[in-house]
């Protein structure tokens, strides 16, 4: 394994707090100034305008952000497997193990994807397909990438859905999709993603399609895992509930860019950015009981037309005549912090706006 | 899965009783076979009811009906009316048929689905432009149009194969016939199979299995082809038996003694029993052909099961 890239990146993205893992020297993965666009008809849309973020190995950083804030197309920017036309990556790095992937042939990516990184994706039903049993899908990771025979590679789905303690492996290894629950299918699309023993597994909105109990189980499952083999974790989702207790630190996007990134603790406490703060304002709470629950108020803007200035400016409660005429840069708050904000540092210290605290 | 084949058989009954009266009494009903035997003299009233009696056309239409299918269950299928039996006429021209019908759907399969996966990768390419447009052609224009100019190209100015087939209609002088047959299905079969694979390849599964590191080629077969055949293989499925029974313009073009061939003469000659008896074994091909498609359809969906 090569140590090419450079540790510190433009200060952008704070060096972590030590991971578990430890590593030996750069990130596992290091994207930069990532640019993507997607040509339609209509016109061009940024879909995501300059990202920087790093995970390192052992390592779980939680990506938040609304529909269409450019998370999920990050992540799929970083796997390749973004659909081209009409995406396009115009600018960035992605590098993952000393390497720029972006600069990699597609034979190499390939060889990439799933062994090295790979993805759990949010809908396991759709995800997976309907007319392969859940045995051939899993080995087929083994037979591709690794070249066993349909003995041994069944033998290996069935080790790895036990692994994931789905009961009854044996039997179930020859059923569809269709026959099993969303919380199962869901424990088979990790164990697909876990097959070779990947170094970043990246899980966009792993639970969201779950309820509740099992959301729980199958979130608990992935870090348990995660922490087992030392794998990098990307976690995409809209949920802060459940970034609280599986990440180590968090970046939030919004239109595109990251607005603010932080360890996880430090977010809850004091948030640096006025949308963080929404997003945390907007999570029901037992004490606030019977009150109407605080919403952002707008819509996010529009991928086509980002307005100028800061692109959270129209709903945002601090937003002043700055706003909307100079983008904020990512202002370094404190050693392993940044915000986008202009005025990070009232939104940090004041505890009053935007809802009143109880 | 046996109980539900036992249930479509049965069903088969009803359906099969049901079309064979309706033919029976359309071709019995709507002519007079004797009459037409005679051409266009008079009838000796002596002789033609001698020849109504041997024919049982002298009983109700009923009788007539109940009379015919139980020979048809002893392998009799009555007699054409230049004295050769009908089960002689079929076994001479089922064969040729069958493999005329064979040549059509292996090139409706191999070319249709082949052109349908590449449009269907590409669409909006000029490939994509280009075959659509062909497709449109070809269907478009009717089979004896295509049928004659690519006998007359082929066989007659290129000498790549004889224009006619001889009797015997061994494989290799029916390619061209059979891709003429084929033709209208396939640009089908293309379209079908483009829709269907442009459809799929937006689907989360292909997504996933891209995001697997599979090659494109295990992509594209294993995972995208196989979701998207489903509704082709249905086409195919049931266009057996529109194949078999609606050679009669190929074969007339080509001179094929097939099915179709027959049953022009039939009809032609007001021949009852041979035109009573072919259309009784192609009511059968389609419903066999229809169960096979059903069945096949659990095979590539295990979504879909029978009980």
């Amino acid at each position: 394994m090569s140590t090419g890239g450079s540790g510190a990146t433009d200060a952008l993205m704070a060096p972590t707090p030590r991971p578990p893992g430890g590593d030996e020297g750069g990130p596992l993965l290091d994207v930069r100034d990532l640019h993507v666009e997607f040509r339609t008809r209509e016109g061009t849309a940024k879909a995501v305008n300059g990202v920087d973020y790093s995970v390192n190995a052992g390592e779980t950083l939680a990506v938040l952000g609304e529909s269409g804030s450019g998370k999920s197309v990050t992540a799929q920017a970083i796997m390749g497997i973004l659909d081209s036309p009409p995406g396009f990556i115009t600018r960035g790095e992605v590098v993952f193990q000393g390497r720029d992937l972006l600069k990699l042939g597609n034979e190499e990516r390939r060889k990439i994807r799933g062994a090295k990184m790979a993805m759990i994706f949010q809908d396991a039903l759709s995800s997976l397909n309907p007319v392969l049993s859940v045995g051939e899908q899993l080995g087929e990771m083994f037979r591709v990438h690794r070249g066993m025979s349909r003995k041994d590679s069944r033998a290996k789905a069935i080790e790895l859905m036990e692994r994931v303690r789905i009961p009854a492996a044996r039997e179930r290894v020859k059923q569809y999709p269709h026959q099993f629950s969303g919380g199962m299918r869901q424990r088979v699309m990790i164990a697909m993603a876990l097959a070779l023993e990947p170094e970043l597994i990246i899980a966009d909105e792993p639970t969201t399609a779950l309820d509740v109990t099992v959301q729980a189980q199958v979130m608990d499952l992935l870090a348990e895992l995660q922490r087992e083999y030392n794998m990098g974790l990307i976690l995409i989702t809209h949920d802060l509930g459940v970034v609280a207790d599986v990440a180590d630190k968090i970046a939030v996007m919004y239109a595109g860019r990251i607005v603010e990134t932080s360890p996880v603790h430090d977010i809850y406490r004091a948030p640096a950015h006025p949308y963080t703060r929404g997003l945390l304002d907007s999570i029901p709470r037992l004490d606030q009981k019977g009150r109407e629950l605080y919403a952002i108020k707008g819509l996010p803007p529009n991928l086509l037309h980002i307005p100028p200035g800061c692109a959270f400016n129209p709903r945002c409660p601090r937003a002043q005549a700055v706003c909307r005429t100079d983008e904020p840069p990512l202002y370094r708050v404190s050693e392993d912090r940044a915000s986008a904000c202009h005025f990070w540092k009232e939104t940090l210290d004041d505890d009053s706006l935007p809802s009143p605290d109880a | 899965m046996g109980r539900y084949v036992i249930r479509r058989l049965l069903q088969m009954i009803p359906v099969f009783i049901g079309s064979t009266f309706l033919i029976f009494f359309m071709v019995y009903a709507l002519g007079d076979p004797v009459a037409a035997l005679f051409g266009e003299k008079a009838p000796d009233p002596a002789t033609a009811a001698q020849i109504r009696h041997d024919l049982y056309l002298d009983h109700s239409l009923g009788a007539q009906y109940l009379h015919y299918m139980k020979n048809i269950f002893v392998g009799d299928f009555g007699t054409a009316f230049n004295g050769e039996p009908v089960l002689t006429l079929m076994g001479d021209a089922f064969p040729i048929t069958i493999r005329l019908t064979i040549v059509a759907i292996i090139f409706e399969i191999i070319i249709g689905i082949l052109l349908g996966v590449i449009t269907g990768m590409r669409r909006g390419k000029p490939v994509d432009t280009g075959v659509l447009l062909l497709t449109l052609v070809v269907i478009s224009v009717p089979t004896f149009v295509t049928g004659y100019v690519l006998q007359y190209v082929f066989g007659v100015e290129l000498k790549w194969t004889s224009p006619s087939v001889s009797p015997s209609a061994p494989f290799n002088e029916l390619i061209l016939p059979g891709l003429v047959l084929a033709l209208v299905s396939l640009a089908y079969v293309t379209r079908l199979t483009r829709t269907s694979i442009a459809e799929n390849t937006r689907a989360d599964y292909v997504r996933t299995a891209v995001a697997k590191g599979l090659p494109r080629h295990r992509v594209i077969i294993r995972h995208l082809l196989r979701n998207s055949l489903i509704p082709v293989v249905t086409f195919i499925g049931t266009d057996i038996g529109a194949l078999m029974g609606g050679a009669i313009v190929t074969e007339r073009i080509f001179n094929i003694h097939g099915v179709g061939y027959q049953l022009y003469q039939g009809i032609l000659r007001n021949n009852a029993p041979t035109v009573v008896g072919f259309v009784t074994i192609l009511v059968l091909v389609f419903l066999l052909a229809n169960l096979l498609v059903d069945l096949l359809y659990a095979v590539l969906d295990p979504r879909i099961r029978y009980a």
